[in-house]
């Protein structure tokens, strides 16, 4: 029955053996094989272009490409920590260091690169590293720990990635690079130049055009580097002076390599033998290997087409690079070096901003700049996200070309009229067309208004986010365009957006609905502003939410500070700080919800819902409460709802920080706090994040030396993990950048805006409030940490304050000239024990009561 | 069956918040009574037809072009405070009741006939 079936076996679980394996199941070729990935390494498939962030991540399994450790195809075996170590063509077979022998009717080389160590004396000395894998991060990060200084012998991208690693490590580093400047493939002298000093800024000690004499051996450990005419000292030395295509397998097996190495492979991808394929850095198609990933995509891709009988081929990659290097933005595209017989280079440098900027043009038979070939920018590339699409294009540049890179203040930043099928994210393939598609809408959807609808339906800058500026051009052009108008007042009564509106108070220091229509708006509101202005009065004044001025501007719950349920009865929710509860607590709780026949239910946020509580029993019900030491769990109000927590470091084997301390202390301190939208948070005591503070809009990661700082996390529809503000905090500073952060949140974010999609619609994102609440760049800072500490400073419970109240108790009525009488169309069954509302109609539902005159409408 | 013309007193005027409802129980129905920012005084059926639930004098008082409507607390659905009619939805409404303001006191009447 499976005779029909082929096996493929696939050497090697990098980022490309696992890509071809991912578009091998989507399109279908497991249909006809099954498919054996042999892979060297202990896990799976990994980000090793993002490797650095693994001293930031929690884990390991944050840089995963495949975190369950299997495909969702049975037909695809996934065999780890074992190696291909023959391959017998004639047999078909390859032989695993494990002994078994695999039979293959197709067989894929994706076995990568390796690290090229310079055959340099002391080359293997204890202290020597190379940085390629997750275990070699681990080995540099243990050395560190009593090291003092570090030196990484390459300039090139790799070598500065792993400075960057040994800086974030806290090591004095030095970058030794044998060319004249550094990123030699990628820069000319002048741009390598200008990313030297932005790098030297950072403490970093560059040598250029210095080669490694020898490693100081001191009792068989590295103490240094002898360099031509000085030496460093250094207890660690990683080498990062460029890779070598992993082809040993083909090589032993007879396959042709091209001179430099790496398997030698035509347009599909296929060697000599027409049962094998080579994909990666271990292929050389037409002789030239490629050291970049998106390539090695292309490759998977183009076998997955040509065993399913596709014409898909390889015929070269765009090498053009953008990255952050040390916090230094650098891109290189095109013809950089100006090898185009002909072409001139446009040049701007800023040597004080440290910005260095080049376009390589050709000439028309006028003389006059007419395409783009290339270019560097260094310090500053904003501009790479409208200069690589012209490149492809091919388009004719604008009369005066040297606009493109001139700073906008001075003139630059001339909008670009780009072909409609000019690509405007590279990592994605999507055009201008796509983009502008996205924007227009079509019949059964409505086009986008804004760039995280474009990101989400085109996928265009949803992977390195380089052309998100460019995307925003599009758009606005685009709506101007169609005459859309981008409305950003909250409804039809205020011109003014949230944030607008937020500012508006503060500078008016307006205390009413009525003040703030009267003079921004118009009309008397509606259910969109008011419970926003509501909003913005609590977070800025901090008065009761049912005082008499701002009472009618509650919404639903907050009007009677509690959750409203289907059949118009309410939930009530105690605060249980940290989740951390005395069994005399818990018992109190039961008592009142038997007393008052509630239903029960533990929440997500480690507290207990009490639900079928009639509006006028909700006083009373309080009433026991805050008598017994509770506190509203404002668990009807857009404000902090908990801060989830694990038992920590005073109970749990492997906790490393007292998480349930700190939830409880973060909870008291931001109770209360009104916002556009809920907030939730957690604390975890280790790594393993039991607490699962990464899905919440700010969680906390214990570490050794502190804790971590995530943000924009949430659950619901459209999960979110929180990202990475800042690392091995102390709880001062913790407290400070959340205080920031949360405050920064309530006077930018629109209404109903949870954290996550605000930090995606900021202009800069993460990277944006990074800078206002870790670098404080705005000068915001203690502005923002003042706002808080009002907040703090002036809490009170609300429930407690509305008891001691008769004005605001007597909304607590059933009905105005019957407070005592119950709803009668409030009904209840029972399940499981407990009650459950039934309504009108539903099977054992109250029935309406049609009084003796009154006609109960058309139903 | 035709609507009585009797008139129920049901609170005073001051009672009321302004701009928001409360809910009053005439001849057995739940009748959601508003008062307006200009002081007029709304009576509409309490019961809202898209949740089911008793619950129309808990919304949010506003108005919408000059038309004042109360936004329902479960699914936010407007209905016009003078005719009970669905904003949102043209074929449904809330039943609607004459009202009177005597030396201070609200009295509901009749249901209007839509």
């Amino acid at each position: 029955m499976t005779h029909l079936r082929q096996t493929l076996v696939v050497a090697g679980h990098g980022m490309v053996g696992h890509r071809f394996v991912q578009a091998a199941v989507e399109r279908g070729l497991t249909e006809r094989f099954d498919i054996v990935v042999v892979g060297q390494e202990p896990r799976p498939a990994y980000d090793r272009v993002a490797l650095t962030s693994f001293f930031s991540a929690a884990s390991a399994d944050e840089l995963s490409l495949l975190p369950e450790g299997r495909y969702d195809d049975p037909r695809v075996r996934l065999t780890l920590g074992t190696t291909v170590e023959a391959v017998d063509r004639d047999a078909r077979t390859v032989t695993l260091d494990s002994g078994e022998t695999l039979g293959y009717d197709v067989l894929v080389l994706a076995t990568g690169a390796g690290p090229f160590v310079p055959p340099v004396p002391g080359h293997d000395l204890d202290g020597c590293f190379v940085y390629r894998t997750i275990e070699d991060l681990e080995a540099i990060r243990d050395a560190a720990a009593t090291a003092k200084a570090g030196a990484v012998i390459g300039g090139g991208l790799l070598g500065l990635e792993a400075a960057n690693a040994l800086v974030s490590l806290g090591l004095e580093t030095h970058v030794v690079e044998m060319a004249p400047r550094l990123m030699p493939v990628q820069l000319d002298e002048a741009g390598g130049g200008t990313l030297v000093r932005h790098i030297e800024k950072l403490g970093v000690e560059v040598h250029c055009g210095a080669a490694t004499q020898r490693v100081v051996d001191v009792d068989g450990r590295v103490a240094g580097l002898e360099l031509a005419h000085r030496t460093v000292d250094a207890e660690i030395v990683v080498f990062s002076a460029g890779i070598r295509p992993r082809d040993q397998l083909a090589r032993a097996c007879g396959l042709p390599v091209a001179e430099r190495g790496g398997v030698l492979v035509d347009e599909q991808c296929r060697t000599e033998d027409p049962h094998v394929f080579a994909i990666g850095e271990c292929a050389a198609p037409g002789g030239r290997m490629y050291g970049l990933v998106a390539p090695g995509y292309s490759m998977a891709e183009v076998v997955v087409d040509t065993l399913l009988g596709g014409e898909g081929s390889f015929t070269g990659a765009d090498m053009s690079t953008k990255l952050k290097l040390l916090g230094v933005d650098v891109a290189s595209f095109g013809d950089a070096f100006a090898t185009t017989p002909g072409s001139l280079e446009l040049i701007f440098a800023d040597a004080v901003a440290g910005v260095y900027k080049k376009l390589v043009v050709s000439v028309d038979q006028d003389g006059n700049a007419s395409r783009l070939l290339g270019g560097i920018l260094v310090g500053d590339a904003s501009a790479y996200g409208t200069l690589r699409p012209l490149v492809s294009s091919g388009i004719t540049l604008p009369a005066n070309p040297e606009e493109l890179i001139l700073p906008a203040s001075r003139g630059g930043a001339a909008p670009v009229g780009m072909p409609d099928d000019a690509v405007v994210c590279s990592c994605n393939n999507i055009t201008k067309a796509a983009v502008c598609g996205a924007v227009d809408g079509s019949a059964d959807r409505p086009g986008c208004a804004d760039v995280a609808c474009i990101k989400s339906c085109t996928r265009a800058g949803s992977t390195c986010g380089s052309c998100v500026p460019v995307l925003k051009n599009l758009l606005d052009e685009r709506l101007a365009a169609a005459g859309r108008l981008v409305r950003t007042g909250i409804c039809e009564h205020f011109d003014l957006s949230r944030q607008e509106l937020f500012d508006v108070v503060a500078v008016h220091g307006y205390r009413t609905f009525d003040d703030l229509v009267t003079a921004h708006g118009r009309g008397r509101g509606c259910d969109v502003c008011k419970p926003a202005v509501a909003s913005i009065l609590a977070s800025q004044l901090n008065g009761h939410v049912l005082d008499e001025s701002t009472v009618a501007l509650q919404d639903t719950n907050d009007a009677y500070l509690a959750n409203i349920q289907r059949n118009g009865t309410y939930s009530v929710v105690p605060r249980v700080p940290g989740g951390e509860i005395t069994p005399d607590r818990l018992i109190v709780i039961g008592e009142v919800a038997r007393d008052f026949a509630l239903y029960t239910k533990i929440t997500g946020g480690q507290r207990i819902d009490l639900l079928g509580a009639r509006l006028e029993q909700l006083p009373a019900i309080w009433r026991r409460l805050v008598d017994a030491g509770f506190e509203s769990g404002h668990a009807y109000g857009k404000s902090l709802r908990t801060v989830k927590s694990c038992v920590g470091s005073t109970w749990c084997r492997y906790g490393v920080q007292d998480s349930v301390r700190l939830a409880i202390d973060l909870e008291n301190r931001y109770r209360g706090l009104r916002s556009p939208h809920k907030i939730k948070a957690g604390v975890s005591g280790c790594a393993r994040e039991c607490a699962e503070a990464r899905g919440k809009d700010f969680g906390v990661i214990a570490t050794e030396k502190g804790w971590n700082l995530y943000v924009g996390g949430n659950g619901g529809a459209n999960p979110a993990h929180a990202q990475l503000l800042a690392t091995d905090l102390d709880t001062e500073t913790l407290v400070r950048y959340v205080d920031r952060f949360l405050m920064y949140y309530i006077r930018t974010a629109d209404r109903l805006q949870r954290t996550s999609t605000w930090i995606g619609a900021l202009d800069g994102g993460l990277d944006r409030v990074r800078a206002v609440v870790v670098d404080d760049e705005l000068g915001l800072g203690a502005e923002l940490e003042a706002d808080m500490a009002r907040h703090v400073d002036t809490y009170f419970d609300e429930w407690r304050a509305t008891l001691e109240d008769p004005e605001k108790l007597s909304r607590f009525v059933s009905f105005v000239n019957a407070p005592g009488t119950p709803d009668p169309t409030i009904a209840f069954t029972t399940e499981r024990g407990q009650i459950q509302p039934v309504l009108e109609g539903e099977d054992g539902g109250p029935t309406l009561i049609a009084g003796a005159s009154i006609p109960v409408g058309a139903r | 069956m035709t609507a009585t013309e009797t008139w129920t007193p049901v609170c005073t005027l001051v009672e009321l918040e302004v701009e928001r409802g409360a809910a009053a129980l005439v001849h057995g129905q739940a009748v959601a009574i508003f008062r307006t920012h200009d002081d007029t005084v709304y009576a509409l059926g309490n019961h809202d037809p898209f949740s089911r639930a008793s619950v129309i004098a808990r919304g949010i008082v506003g108005t919408r072009g000059d038309v004042p409507f109360v936004a329902s607390p479960m699914h936010k659905n407007a209905f016009d405070l003078r005719t009970g009619r669905c904003l949102d939805d043209e074929g449904t409404s809330v039943p609607s009741y004459e009202v009177r303001v005597v030396e201070g006191v609200v009295l509901v009447g009749p249901r209007r006939t839509p």
